[in-house]
């Protein structure tokens, strides 16, 4: 019999998390620190709404690009948040999920040979997207003592002839770290200069706990018509079931992209889309109130941290944190092991979200304080001996 | 920073004072001024528990009691209310808009007990026109609570 598979496919490394979600499962009592999802269930009356839809019997498709309701939410709410101004009409498509956005984004924009630019560590899909869409990844290994911020130095380095496009994953999950103003400012320099697009996924743009909000690379002079705008319903509504993102940008590169999903997709979720109409709607409260809920426990976790004396940078985004654990001499994979055996708790190796994660583990405090309290009491015990017997 | 604290506290009044600074980002010191204020105050006025009474097989009989009444000359409600209120098996006393006056809750051991109470202290009151005693058969969300078994976390384990 003949090989039945793409030799290409079967090349792409499986994601390294899957190895720990395997052992996790079996194990029953173990605390987990490594979802990757919000714990708060949708707020009520975005539920409601989708059930509302399911009573009408709204269970047909929506068009391609998604119910015009909810796409004129969306113009809104990147008007009022970001200072952002898409057409809704040509600008505007809703995804299933951003996961989907990157994915035909990257489709619509790559053509074979051409280089994609993956700030690492971030999410595990941009590198097997951009290998599927025929482009070449180059990976930038973000650096610990930037706080895992991209600097218009590295973006240069990186750069050569055949780049097309950069991914900008900030906030960033697995770091937490986010990108300022000035940041941006500077590596917008860097992009224009060298004719190059942005995909910007900006997934966990309502959950900053600095001084400065969220501040999208698309509102920059010079960077609109160079940006795809991602984002979504699942970290800031706490949607991820759901299964509902967008994606906005100029319209030469949306209506491409809209011809790779109305052939792959047709459209979102209905019910979904009518749910998020309401979120967009009304939810501003409930982000309000979860950021403030993520932000305590962010700033309980950096104390505990550093009552351990453990290293660890602050982060102002997501809900991630991202400590070092270089000085137990052990690689990151390891580290994670032993803690899942010896304490029951499990952390994801920074390593399963790029090479230069290699020294931290990425700890999620999508968690109630109470699970928090409890699992860094064993982090803490299970260091404690590590120190005792180095 | 009141309503911070008090966000926070009304659901949860047991995190202790260190913890509480550290989730809020400000000192300890802080924290400890503002609730004895607000103590002092009588903005906070206890640190109760909200129990599942039906839980432990130990019998209670809610009640909440519609009242009318008529108000007294240069008192208002206020002076009627307190005659009310000051009964110990009084939980709660509300002013109410609408059809009735007062809305009272009621707790006891038995239905006869708070029928009593209805019938032998309340009623003869002297502004009290009429009562209507509604007994509580399930409570299904209290004090912003839901009542039920607290749900599981059903999200898988480790996601990227």
């Amino acid at each position: 019999m003949r090989n039945p598979l793409s030799k290409r496919i079967v090349e792409i490394e499986p994601s390294g998390i899957r190895k720990f979600f395997d052992i996790v499962n079996e194990m029953p009592d173990a605390i987990s620190l490594g979802v990757g999802e919000p714990d708060f269930d949708t707020p009520w009356h975005i539920r409601d709404e989708g059930i509302y839809s399911l009573e009408k019997g709204r269970t047909f498709y929506t068009s391609n690009a998604g119910l015009k309701e909810l796409k004129i939410e969306i113009a809104r709410y990147l008007q009022r948040k970001c200072n952002i101004t898409y057409d809704y009409n040509h600008e505007i498509m809703v995804t299933v999920g951003g996961s989907e956005a990157i994915d035909i984004a990257m489709r619509a924009m790559l053509d074979p040979g051409d280089e994609v630019l993956i700030p690492q560590p971030s999410y595990v899909s941009y590198l097997p997207c951009a290998t599927l869409a025929n482009g070449v990844p180059v990976v930038i290994e973000l650096k610990a003592e930037n706080e895992f911020r991209l600097t218009a130095e590295e973006l240069e380095e990186a750069i050569t002839p055949k780049t097309k496009l950069l991914v900008l994953p900030f906030p960033n999950n697995p770091t937490g770290s986010i990108m300022s103003r000035s940041d941006l400012e500077k590596i917008a320099e860097v992009i224009i200069k060298h004719d190059i697009f942005v995909l910007s996924d900006e997934i966990y743009s309502e959950l900053t706990y600095g001084e400065e909000s969220h501040v999208s690379i698309a509102s920059l002079p010079g960077m609109w018509e160079r940006t795809i705008t991602i984002n979504g319903f699942s970290k800031a509504y706490a949607m991820t079931g759901w299964r509902l993102g967008y994606a906005c940008g100029p319209k030469v590169i949306i209506e491409q992209m809209l011809k790779i999903h109305q052939f792959a997709i047709m459209c979102a979720p209905t019910t979904s889309q009518y749910a998020a109409v309401e979120a967009l709607k009304n939810g501003d409260d409930d982000v309000a109130r979860m950021r403030e809920e993520y932000d305590g426990r962010r700033r309980y976790l950096l104390h505990r941290f550093k009552e351990m004396g453990l290293e660890c940078f602050e982060p102002f985004g997501a809900f991630y944190i991202f400590p070092c654990i270089k000085e137990f001499g052990m690689t990151a994979d390891e580290f994670a092991t032993k803690l899942l055996q010896a304490e029951k708790v499990a952390v994801v190796p920074g390593t399963a979200f790029g090479a230069s994660g290699e020294g931290f583990v990425r700890i999620s405090y999508a968690y109630s304080l109470e699970n928090l309290k409890k699992a860094l009491e064993r982090i803490e015990r299970f260091i404690t001996k590590l120190r005792n017997k180095g | 920073m009141r309503e911070k604290i008090l966000t926070f506290i009304e659901k949860n009044s047991r995190i202790d004072l260190k913890e509480l600074a550290i989730v809020l980002g400000v000192d300890e010191l802080t924290v400890m001024n503002e609730l004895e204020a607000m103590e002092a105050e009588h903005i906070i006025c206890g640190y109760h528990t909200l129990i599942n009474w039906e839980k432990t097989g130990i019998e209670k009989v809610t009640a909440m009691i519609e009242v009318r009444v008529t108000p007294q000359r240069g008192m208002g409600f206020d002076k009627v209310a307190e005659r009310i209120y000051n009964y110990p098996e009084v939980e709660s006393v509300y002013l109410i808009s609408g059809g009735f006056d007062f809305m009272v809750t009621l707790e006891g051991k038995t239905l006869r007990d708070v029928s009593q109470f209805v019938s032998d202290k309340l009623s003869p009151l002297d502004s009290i026109l009429s009562t209507k005693t509604n007994f509580i058969l399930k409570k299904y969300k209290d004090h912003g609570t839901i009542m039920a078994e607290p749900t599981k976390d059903e999200r898988m384990k480790i996601t990227p």
